[in-house]
């Protein structure tokens, strides 16, 4: 059996601004060429994790793993080509284009003083078509709604190409036939090799796309297994602290709630 | 390169060949024999025409060529790296601070042109680094507000600064030479202050040049930047540095001279759109230009010299308003 794709053991987070311990002794496995939902209520450490995932910020306690190899062992464009990141919501101040956008996503794979060439246009270009974005691809990207730039942030992602994609909530702005959209995304780039994680407030979304799902509580995580271990009535009532029942429908696992 | 790119290539190279013409045309515009441009063959046969061209004219139009060059990408640099379009190094202490420092090299010091131009380099950085810090520490409102407002702050404390030295100075030597500072020229410009600048001017620009595609990447969210392989952190601190000592370079030579930073930027991301591997060296061609026209204006509008500074103000703040009053400018954060 291969190891796993990254591997987190007993690792630990405090923000220094509150002093309140986010993560405490987490340990969990992902699997290579997998995908892995996060779910989790307001405030318990999913985006976090994913900086910690990413090394934008270092566990207090505990070692991170990628490949193998504990995170700080890599260079910066090493990790670069390695992880990549969907933020939920990224600031733009400037009018870039969708294209010049999502090229920037090449910077990876470029050396410190080359400029992108026709073979990254092409790719960028690429990644657009597979959001279905291509068709405006010189729009400015500050006129787009908030659904469309999500998905031009998870087009950048596609265009950087990385083994592993850090998704921080990326179905939050979409309407219903997008959120279908970027699930076929997220198949494609899993069929292609990638390993996904997602944060996500929908344990339906998770259900049917994730491979894994750790489900996070106060302070750590509750559970972490396949989607019919983790994702059951008693485990997100007592996450959510509501009563909440799991049920089927046709096939497709949908959640009730009462208030 | 696809076809985008080739037409943005072509509108640089047409700004090269203007700033070339300009170039040229700068050299042989003036009052001798006779207010108007000179006629070239002239440096041949007349030993005055060509000491002028090649001792006065030649030194001082490299340098209000480099000076627009630099004030212009330095501007572009700053406004990308905090991702905000209205920000220029003056606006952070970096203009005000070169200028305390020379004052106080002109006062204290020597007026030796390497002494002044350390000088003013070590109060820009320190500027900056003033800026940033308190920027760092203020309590409200969002990282450019805290920025600008610290800025503002900095750059009055020098300019109370150089008020104070301004107060103490031998009037009849140190004064003026202040004075000169405050309002900005090159008329002075020999040889020997162009030589002094020019290392430090050349590398900062082949570095920025160089180093423009990170540019873009700098003006995203840093955890962003972050993610497609970048140290943040570091990077802006090289582009920061890189801009800021070749500011504190020309200043040093040239005094303060106002918004060529902020409008150039402006109009070449609207000339070579955003992306800075064609807005960078777009913004350096036209500021080159801009420096050009100015410092022709400056030295032959009137027959005594307009400051070059009170000129690039007048244009570019009406520049400015129209920018403004044309199109939206965005500042989110």
């Amino acid at each position: 059996m291969s190891s796993p794709m990254i591997e987190l053991k007993g690792v630990g987070f405090t923000y220094a601004a509150d002093n309140n311990s986010v993560l405490q002794t987490l340990s969990m496995q992902v699997d290579r060429n997998s995908v892995t939902a996060i779910l989790g209520p307001n405030g318990v450490g999913k985006t976090t994790l994913l900086h910690l995932l990413l090394g934008w910020i270092k566990p207090e306690t505990g070692t991170i793993l990628l490949g193998g190899k504990s995170l700080p062992s890599y260079t910066r464009r090493e990790m670069g080509m390695l992880v990549g990141l969907v933020p939920q919501y990224e600031h733009i101040s400037f009018e870039y284009s969708l294209l010049e956008y999502v090229l920037l996503g090449r910077t990876p794979h470029l050396k410190p003083l080359q400029t992108p060439g026709k073979e990254d246009y092409e790719i960028a270009m690429h990644a657009l078509d597979i959001v279905g974005l291509k068709d405006i691809a010189e729009k400015p990207v500050t006129h787009l709604s908030g659904g469309e730039k999500q998905l031009v942030l998870t087009a950048r992602s596609v265009a950087q190409n990385p083994r592993v994609i850090l998704m921080d909530e990326p179905m939050s702005n979409l309407d219903l036939a997008n959120k279908v959209k970027l699930l076929s995304v997220v198949n494609e780039l899993k069929e292609k090799g990638a390993t996904i994680l997602f944060t996500s407030h929908e344990p339906e979304i998770a259900a049917s796309i994730a491979d894994k799902v750790v489900l996070m509580g106060e302070g750590n995580y509750l559970k972490s297994g396949a989607v019919d271990e983790v994702l059951t009535s008693a485990s997100l009532s007592r996450v959510y602290g509501i009563p909440v029942k799991v049920a089927e429908f046709e096939g497709s696992r949908i959640l009730l709630w009462r208030k | 390169m696809d076809s985008r790119n080739i037409k943005d290539s072509h509108k640089i190279l047409l700004s090269v060949c203007i700033l070339t013409a300009v170039f040229f045309f700068s050299l042989f515009l003036g009052r001798y024999p006779r207010p108007g441009v000179m006629n070239p063959s002239l440096i041949f046969s007349d030993p005055l025409a060509h000491s002028l061209v090649f001792n006065l004219r030649l030194p001082r139009t490299l340098t209000a060529l480099f000076l627009g060059m630099i004030l212009s990408s330095g501007g572009m640099v700053f406004q990308m790296i905090f991702s905000n379009p209205l920000v220029e190094p003056g606006f952070l202490g970096v203009s005000q601070g070169a200028a305390f420092g020379a004052a106080f090299s002109i006062i204290f010091l020597s007026s030796s042109v390497w002494i002044i131009q350390g000088a003013a380099a070590i109060a820009a950085v320190s500027g900056l680094f003033l800026s940033y810090t308190i920027a760092r520490r203020i309590r409200f409102g969002g990282w450019v507000l805290r920025l600008v407002l610290s800025g503002i702050a900095v750059s009055a404390l020098f300019s109370a600064g150089v008020g104070i030295l301004k107060y103490t100075a031998d009037p009849m030597g140190e004064l003026p030479e202040i004075t000169f500072w405050m309002l900005g020229g090159l008329w002075n410009i020999t040889w020997r202050e162009f030589l002094t600048i020019f290392p430090v001017s050349l590398i900062s620009l082949v570095i920025l040049f160089f180093m423009r595609w990170r540019l873009n990447v700098l003006s995203l969210d840093d955890e962003t930047a972050f993610s497609l392989g970048l140290a943040p952190g570091r990077e802006r601190i090289i582009f920061l540095v890189t801009a800021t000592a070749a500011t504190a370079a020309i200043v040093s030579v040239s005094g303060i001279v106002s918004w060529v930073g902020l409008i150039i930027p402006h109009i070449a991301r609207r000339i070579f759109k955003t992306d800075t591997r064609f807005s960078l060296p777009g913004s350096m061609v036209l500021g080159g230009i801009f420096g050009l026209i100015c410092d022709m204006a400056s030295r032959t509008l009137l027959t005594g010299e307009i400051p070059l500074g009170i000129f690039t103000s007048f244009l570019g703040a009406g520049i400015f308003i129209l920018l403004l009053m044309s199109r939206n400018i965005k500042v989110e954060k």
